[in-house]
């Protein structure tokens, strides 16, 4: 073990409390649900990097991939009045975030992927998402949130959010359904797409509960974005080859079932650390602007405990 | 060069980022995040 290397000691099993944290702290405008209304604060206008949605009722930032479908809905209308308005800043964000971290996000403080965590709790016979699904999020990405809002355009130039208006779950979960409670002048409004949404979300609940975050894994255009930058960011995994046994314990233990002995900075990884606290034999390490932490190999006893 | 990889990113795409708010996105963002989003709720 080099001088900078650490044995682990972050409190992993309370990730669970950073996520609740993260979800209230930036859905912290409590008021609004008492007017109806929603949050209209100057601070508004910063991103967060998960997926939650700006327009549920307390919601302090702004969600980046209904940001980034506005930006190209909006890019044609823009250029044809030579309007320097490119979606620079959404997407140099969420570059910067995954330069940094990777996909962390969304193991430690996305609120959609906590609420799948929770619903999967619920003891049930489980299912296993095959792995193939997983480039779906792709398609998601490049379909729903780029081509569709950027090619299909009204008679101004204008596209629409399409992965907000048909799939988004976390739209209808913070947003959709309470909105319909709080205001009753929406509720004239409600027709085939809110019927739609509410389906769907359905279904997205009854998978939720079978299979392991799987919106994170095969839908989650945030997730594909973050993804990317796993390998290259800052933030990387590593595994040693000599102590792991294969034992699969870490496999079992992972909340997006990859073999993480295969692909250490798999695209997959939501980089909740789950791994190195369930590996026994100390083979997994993760590191951080030079810093290297090491898991403590159980099977080794301390002076003290001697 | 695998270790300056994840630093030069950092800096390209905090360059985007400052370009952006250059531009004024931070406002239209802003203006899109404190309107009631009818898509999000499904009612668009």
């Amino acid at each position: 073990m080099g001088a900078k290397d650490k044995a682990v000691r972050k409190p992993r099993e309370k990730r669970a409390w950073y996520q609740a944290a993260f979800a209230l702290g930036i859905n912290a405008w409590l008021p609004s649900w008492f007017k109806g209304e929603i949050f209209q604060g100057g601070v508004k206008g910063v991103c967060v990097p998960v997926l939650n949605c700006y327009s549920c009722p307390s919601a302090m930032g702004a969600c980046p991939i209904g940001a980034m479908q506005t930006a190209f809905s909006g890019l044609r209308f823009n250029l044809s009045i030579a309007e320097k308005k490119f979606g620079l800043y959404v997407a140099g964000f969420l570059g910067a975030v995954g330069s940094i971290v990777g996909r962390m996000p969304c193991g430690w403080v996305c609120p959609f992927g906590f609420i799948q965590e929770l619903l999967h709790k619920i003891p049930t016979p489980k299912v296993r998402m095959p792995r193939f699904m997983s480039y779906f999020r792709y398609v998601v990405l490049a379909t729903m949130v780029v081509a569709l809002p950027l090619l299909i355009v009204d008679e101004f130039g204008y596209g629409q959010t399409w992965f907000c208006k048909w799939i988004c779950p976390a739209g209808t979960i913070e947003a959709g359904i309470p909105l319909i409670l709080l205001r009753v002048d929406l509720r004239p409004l409600i027709g085939f797409m809110y019927y739609w949404k509410i389906g769907l979300l359905v279904l997205f609940i009854g998978w939720f509960i079978l299979s392991r975050r799987p919106f994170c894994r095969a839908v989650c255009p945030l997730g594909a974005i973050f993804g990317l930058f796993n390998k290259s960011s800052l933030f990387r995994l590593a595994v040693d080859v000599e102590k792991c046994t294969l034992c699969d314990k870490c496999y079992e233990d992972c909340p997006v079932e990859i073999k993480i002995y295969e692909s250490p900075n798999s695209p997959d990884c939501v980089r909740c650390l789950k791994c190195v606290s369930s590996c026994k034999f100390g083979a997994i390490s993760y590191e951080f602007l030079g810093k290297r932490e090491v898991a403590r190999d159980l099977r080794v006893k301390s002076p003290a405990s001697s | 060069m695998r270790r300056k990889l994840p630093w030069v990113l950092l800096t390209v795409f905090l360059g985007i980022m400052v370009a952006g708010l250059l531009f004024g996105e931070y406002k239209t963002v802003l203006e899109k995040a404190v309107t009631v989003c009818l898509d999000c709720i499904g009612i668009g």
